[in-house]
């Protein structure tokens, strides 16, 4: 992997990307709460980190306000959280409990948040991907200026919903944005082994889908590449496509030690991770490392507490297992 | 009262709906021309491209983006063109219309409604004819309807276009020129309300879509013969009528289903446990099944007919379960 410069602008907008930097840091800690909790058994199910691609959830999510839609993959807690969802609701649903997002009947795969658009994580590779460009149609059906944007991995685009969706946000020229985080591996498969041609942008670009490639570990790349985006969108210029790579630096899963990748290509990739370039292009503008120290005290102090208060509240009630499940055919209502 | 086809109730109750309410709309393969069946014709004219959508031959698209645009506050009319071509985007309507609901804790609401042509009709072989409504039933989330005449295709379609929950909506075929009175005004038609299309008192005949025909006629036979069938017609599969169901055998003490699609494994076999749990003693002979052998449905018209629940058929059976008490 070569090493990726960060690209320094000459007007840095300190603010912002303090604000990046704390918003990078409550992924960071709500990811190392939640492997805490997989550790201790408290997460059931799978889940996946995005630890070392938080860049692209902060660079797009900062250009998208609250009405505008969102939806994501099975690795979605940092989208989740960038979008604006509550920590601890979030938490609660990884530990299956009342008070999560879902009431803990979703958990990890199933985050959502509609008060703040974000649309859900989905368990299923690219589905969430049509779901996006349908809730561009009804953006423009309704005559609204928002945006809807779909964020999923480099495996997805072997997904039929990839060619699918695409091909309708662009026929329709409907407001969508599609980021696709390509962090190398399609679960523990390198994605090039099972890729013909030249890659997700080639593909979009085919399609009629203008699309650009940003080193996704640089935030302010992606904050930039979506800004120009979403501007692009918002004026009517129909869908566009992000690539933004990265790398994972866990496995698929927390239950994942990834024995696939050799120890050296990680540690190279770990020296380019986010947080600490964009702690570096702060650093060289002069801000104390005392702040962004800060930061991270901060973010893993909120995590800490938002873990304890998942640990400490209780199972849902029995009677969520019937709840919304349908108005006819109610289970409720003995229907079956 | 007005008589028209069962083709022609169906898109007076889409015209209708997408009068009273803006956001409603329609999406799918060819529905500019008026869809492949005629089922859409003279919609876009009034409503514009934007709201009878063409779509690209991209079913999973197509239901995918009706489930994005149904959790963003519009209510799509989906039109999968076969039911057979639905399988292609049954990730769409299994793991995410019929459980966004449930799995975002109430968040969600889909209301979605997936029309699919379905049953055997003209020749048209494995991947044309097919019944597989009974599949839908055992996906909870998804409401499953199956109207019979012109006035429930009228009724029943208004009824899931106001639906919060995503309804699988068959049409049959074979019944698109089928006429009938149909009410005026804007009248809907209830889910779960089974409709008594004969009444009897020897035997029960339940039945949906084109085959409620089929044991209608065999009822008329069966009376010539001195046996009274009761046909219900139970219009929805889910959620489905049991009380009348039930009321019904209680009269009869007999009970026969009957439908096009496969019978092994079908709904019939619900129809059929739920009775044999709940009115045992009301039985007087066991309960019949009569569906489809379990073989793809071939393109030769022998073949073909050879797989049909038949009037003939059905009366055949009936007199069977009758002689057997």
């Amino acid at each position: 992997m070569p090493v990726p410069a960060t690209q320094v602008p000459r007007n840095l907008d300190i603010d912002r990307l303090l604000s990046h930097h704390r918003l990078m840091w409550r992924i960071r800690a709500f990811e190392e709460a939640a492997l805490q909790a997989n550790t201790e058994k408290l997460v059931l199910g799978a889940i996946h980190p995005s630890i070392g691609q938080e860049a692209i959830a902060v660079g797009v999510c900062c250009n998208l306000n609250r009405d505008d839609i969102l939806s994501s993959t099975h690795r979605g807690h940092g989208h989740t959280l960038a979008k604006g969802a509550d920590a601890t609701a979030m938490m609660r649903e990884l530990l299956g409990r009342e008070g999560g997002t879902s009431h803990g009947k979703g958990g990890s795969m199933h985050i959502a948040d509609f008060e703040v658009g974000m649309l859900g994580a989905n368990g299923v590779v690219a589905a969430n991907i049509h779901i996006t460009a349908g809730a561009a149609h009804a953006i423009r059906l309704r005559g609204e200026n928002r945006v809807a944007c779909s964020i999923f991995g480099d495996g997805a685009i072997n997904r039929g919903p990839f060619l699918e969706g695409l091909n309708w946000a662009k026929v329709f020229e409907l407001p969508a944005l599609f980021v696709c985080e390509d962090n190398g591996f399609a679960s523990t498969t390198r994605t090039a082994a099972m890729t013909g041609g030249p890659g997700p942008a080639a593909r979009a670009e085919a399609l009629g889908v203008p699309a650009v490639e940003v080193d996704g570990n640089d935030v302010m790349a992606v904050d930039e590449a979506a800004r120009e985006a979403v501007a692009a969108i918002r004026a009517g210029g129909g869908p566009r496509f992000i690539v933004a790579k990265t790398y994972r630096l866990t496995g698929h899963t927390a239950a994942d030690a990834a024995p696939y990748r050799p120890k050296d290509e990680v540690d190279e990739a770990w020296r380019h991770e986010p947080i600490a370039r964009l702690a570096q292009v702060l650093a060289d503008a002069g801000v104390k490392g005392a702040v962004l120290a800060g930061h991270e005290r901060d973010a893993r102090e909120e995590m800490d507490a938002v873990y304890a208060d998942a640990k400490a509240a209780p199972w849902p009630p029995l009677s969520r297992g019937y709840e919304d499940v349908q108005d006819a055919g109610d289970p409720r209502q003995g229907a079956f | 009262m007005a008589t028209m086809t069962y083709g022609e109730a169906g898109k007076q109750a889409l015209a209708e709906e997408m009068r009273r309410d803006p956001l409603v709309w329609a999406v799918g393969e060819d529905l500019g021309r008026g869809g492949v069946f005629g089922q859409y014709k003279g919609l876009v004219e009034e409503f514009g491209p934007l709201r009878i959508s063409d779509a690209p031959i991209s079913e999973a698209a197509i239901l995918g983006a009706a489930v994005g645009a149904a959790m963003t506050g519009t209510r799509p009319v989906v039109e999968m063109r076969f039911a057979d071509f639905a399988l292609c985007a049954v990730d769409e309507l299994i793991n995410q219309a019929a459980k966004a609901r449930f799995m975002f804790g109430g968040q969600a609401r889909v209301p979605l409604v997936v029309r699919e042509p379905m049953g055997m009709w003209r020749s048209s072989a494995a991947q044309h004819s097919q019944s597989l409504e009974g599949w839908y039933t055992h996906i909870p989330g998804l409401v499953v309807v199956c109207p019979s005449t012109p006035a429930d295709n009228k009724g029943l379609l208004k009824a899931a276009i106001r639906s919060d929950d995503p309804v699988v909506y068959f049409e049959h075929k074979n019944m698109w020129a089928l006429e009938g009175e149909v009410p005026d005004g804007d009248v809907t038609v209830p889910f779960g309300v089974a409709r008594t299309a004969r009444e009897g008192r020897d035997l029960t005949i339940v039945s949906w879509s084109a085959t409620v025909h089929a044991a209608t006629k065999a009822a008329e036979t069966l009376a010539g013969e001195g046996i009274e069938a009761e046909v219900i017609d139970l219009r929805t599969l889910w959620p489905w009528d049991r009380e009348a169901v039930f009321a019904s055998v209680a009269k009869t003490g007999r009970l026969m289903v009957a439908h096009e699609a496969v019978q092994v494994g079908g709904f019939g076999a619900e129809v059929a446990a739920t009775v044999a749990e709940h009115c045992f003693k009301d039985l007087k002979a066991p309960v019949k099944r009569l569906g489809s052998p379990r073989v793809p449905i071939a393109y030769a018209p022998p073949l073909e007919d050879m797989l049909r629940v038949t009037p003939e058929k059905i009366a055949e059976a009936a007199r069977a379960v009758v002689s057997e008490s």
